[in-house]
């Protein structure tokens, strides 16, 4: 079963690569779906460079999100920060009832089209899976481990670098996680508002009426998704062995 | 109220952060933008430009009323209330601000919420939500809450106190389609979640007795989550439209490749797994015990499911109904791409036309509707709790 597994990861993962590196071989297969000799195969640009643009953009706005969440994850879970707890476990609820469309469909009008309301809108909504998954993975340290540390002499800082933060780490990781996965889905929805990436294919479809383009755009942005997803939980394995947790 | 009126040792971080923001907001930023048709450039006014002197002072003092209470003061009660006021005074105070500004009988000029009135709006708004996150109200209070808030709103609109805002003239270019794209919004997002409810009760039932077929059932609507929505539609777009082709009577009960056909399909998949996994996980958790003294009682499987397991299952369960509704309100957002409609019409036109009110008439809507089931709900989860059978 397991190995059955790993051969279908990297069977995806090699027919992805093999798309994305010679999609003209694979004309034949999407030239029934096109009509009045349109292209079966996206023609206006490099789907190897459009790939590597949107996850470009996902990785940049996930790095950032991870930076700024984790931060104020601590900083509102330590004694000094108490005056805002409360409220950011409420604003967390309330953020992901916020369409992704929506918080894109805003950045729009004030920053203008093109890669940064894509980034902006990447950033807000992918910190809010890293930021509850950070405060409830602080939070849920058991005390008498806060004790015994505190029983040790270890100071605020080192308690939170040696002590909370490896046992949040678990929590942290699957919120980074399901953030990329958002934001994977959310890029594609970017290349409406003209930020490179691999909507811009079935954008491209839609507007030509190409059910060819549509195809494998949807196929490839798909496949991306699904093996980003499943690369980041093998990660998050190997990560947490490698803690001993 | 004593407690609120006893100093407290020190200031409320919290409190002090929004009230800089307040006061930043006031003192740096324009409080609404004049623009001399749709599409010319906006010319920024400040609160005193505005607003004749004695009315900008009285709003000014009154903010500095509400900031000095978020600062200083640490009964929620008490700052709930004053935030609600201050929530209130923005938004009449930008309602007059139009007004003024709108030359008699005009019809052309568009007159916007500034930076600054929203950054207000924004602290005020925090201010009101810490507060009610520190009272923790009960269910019925909550509904209560949102009811009145909502009521107080489509007085506030009905009365025409936005008529002379850049988005309620809009919204009179939409009116008719307005309600149209409302419903078909609505229509899509419950449509795909009673038709997910009614295949993913009995599959997650099936999972929890089977637990061989659980893991695989799991994984597989797992991966499917994962697919962009517009990959999703546009995947589905492909074998619905050869459907529509090749079978005329598919065609002629709407089935097509464009339009809400492979929005329902697409958000119906996206519903399964939330709905699946909790019906497994609510199931999990009722006590072996019950079931077995239920069974000796002499109920039959099916009386001890329906008598005993799903109504113990039933929170954990609908807990999966909210994360759908909420999660399908936003995506349906995205079906206006593929011709299904929805709000998302006026998000894709207005982005389209750089009309940020236009972009707002879509979203602002759908986020209230997003919110307003996931209180709903989840006061109806928390009344399930409090009353086992």
């Amino acid at each position: 079963m397991r190995a059955f597994g790993v051969t279908l990861r990297l069977g995806a993962l090699a027919l992805l690569v093999a798309f994305l590196v010679t999609p003209k071989s694979f004309a034949p297969l999407f030239a029934p779906l096109t009509e009045y000799g349109a292209p079966p195969i996206y023609d206006q640009g490099n789907l190897l460079t459009l790939a590597l643009a949107h996850l470009g953009t996902v990785f940049l706005a996930a790095g950032a999100s991870t930076l700024v969440a984790v931060s104020l994850g601590i900083l509102v879970t330590r004694r000094g920060g108490a005056d805002f707890l409360p409220l950011s476990r409420t604003l967390v609820n309330i953020g992901q009832t916020f369409p992704p469309v929506a918080v894109l469909a805003i950045a729009v009008p004030l920053v203008g089209f093109g890669e940064t309301p894509t980034l902006i809108a990447l950033f807000a909504y992918g910190l809010l899976p890293i930021f509850e998954n950070t405060i409830s993975g602080l939070k849920s340290c058991p005390p008498s481990v806060l004790e015994a540390a505190d029983g040790m002499g270890m100071n605020g800082r080192q308690r939170l670098l040696s002590v909370e933060l490896p046992l949040a780490l678990p929590l942290i990781l699957e919120g980074i996680r399901l953030s990329l996965v958002i934001n994977i889905g959310t890029a594609t929805i970017g290349s409406t508002v003209a930020a490179k990436g691999l909507g811009e294919v079935i954008i491209a479809g839609l507007l030509s009426n190409n059910t060819a383009f549509i195809l494998q755009g949807g196929l490839i942005t798909g496949l991306m998704a699904m093996l980003l997803y499943d690369a980041m939980a093998a990660l998050e394995k190997r990560i947490l062995r490698a803690a001993h947790l | 109220m004593n407690a609120a009126l006893t100093l407290p040792a020190r200031s409320d971080r919290l409190g002090t952060l929004l009230a800089l923001i307040g006061l930043a907001a006031v003192a740096f930023l324009p409080f609404v933008v004049f623009k001399s048709n749709r599409i010319m450039p906006g010319e920024a006014h400040s609160l005193f430009e505005v607003l004749p002197l004695p009315w900008a002072v009285g709003f000014a003092g009154l903010l500095a009323l509400v900031g000095g209470v978020a600062v200083l003061a640490r009964g929620a009660r008490l700052r709930l209330l004053v935030a609600l006021l201050g929530l209130a005074a923005v938004a009449v105070a930008v309602a007059f601000a139009a007004d003024l500004l709108t030359p008699a009988g005009n019809r052309i000029v568009r007159i916007s919420p500034g930076a600054g009135c929203w950054a207000l709006l924004l602290a005020a708004g925090l201010l009101s939500t810490d507060a009610i996150a520190r009272l923790g109200p009960g269910p019925a209070m909550r509904v209560f809450g949102l009811v009145l808030f909502g009521v107080v709103t489509a007085v506030a609109f009905h009365a025409g106190l936005f008529d002379h805002l850049s988005i309620m003239r809009e919204y009179v270019g939409n009116a008719s389609r307005f309600a149209r794209e409302a419903r078909q919004h609505v229509l899509l997002a419950l449509g795909s979640l009673t038709a997910a409810v009614i295949v993913a009760l009995p599959v997650g039932i099936l999972c929890h007795r089977v637990p061989r077929i659980r893991a695989a059932v799991l994984q597989v609507l797992n991966l499917i989550q994962t697919i962009p929505s517009i990959a999703l539609f546009g995947i589905l777009m492909v074998p619905l439209g050869a459907l529509a082709t090749a079978v005329p009577l598919a065609a002629e009960v709407g089935i097509a490749g464009i339009g809400a056909a492979p929005a329902v399909i697409a958000l119906f998949l996206y519903s399964l797994l939330p709905v699946v996994a909790n019906t497994v996980v609510g199931l999990g958790r009722v006590p072996a015990a019950t079931v077995e003294a239920a069974r000796g009682m002499g109920l039959t499987p099916g009386q001890v499911l329906r008598q005993v397991e799903l109504p113990l299952a039933l929170p954990v369960i609908l807990t999966g109904i909210r994360i759908v509704l909420v999660q399908n309100i936003g995506l349906v957002t995205i079906a206006a791409l593929i011709g299904g409609g929805g709000f998302g019409t006026f998000v894709f036109q207005g982005m389209g036309q750089t009309a940020i009110d236009l972009v707002l008439l879509g979203a602002i809507p759908t986020v209230a509707l997003a919110f307003s089931s996931a209180v709903l709900l989840d006061a109806l989860i928390d009344v399930m709790k409090k009353a086992p059978q």
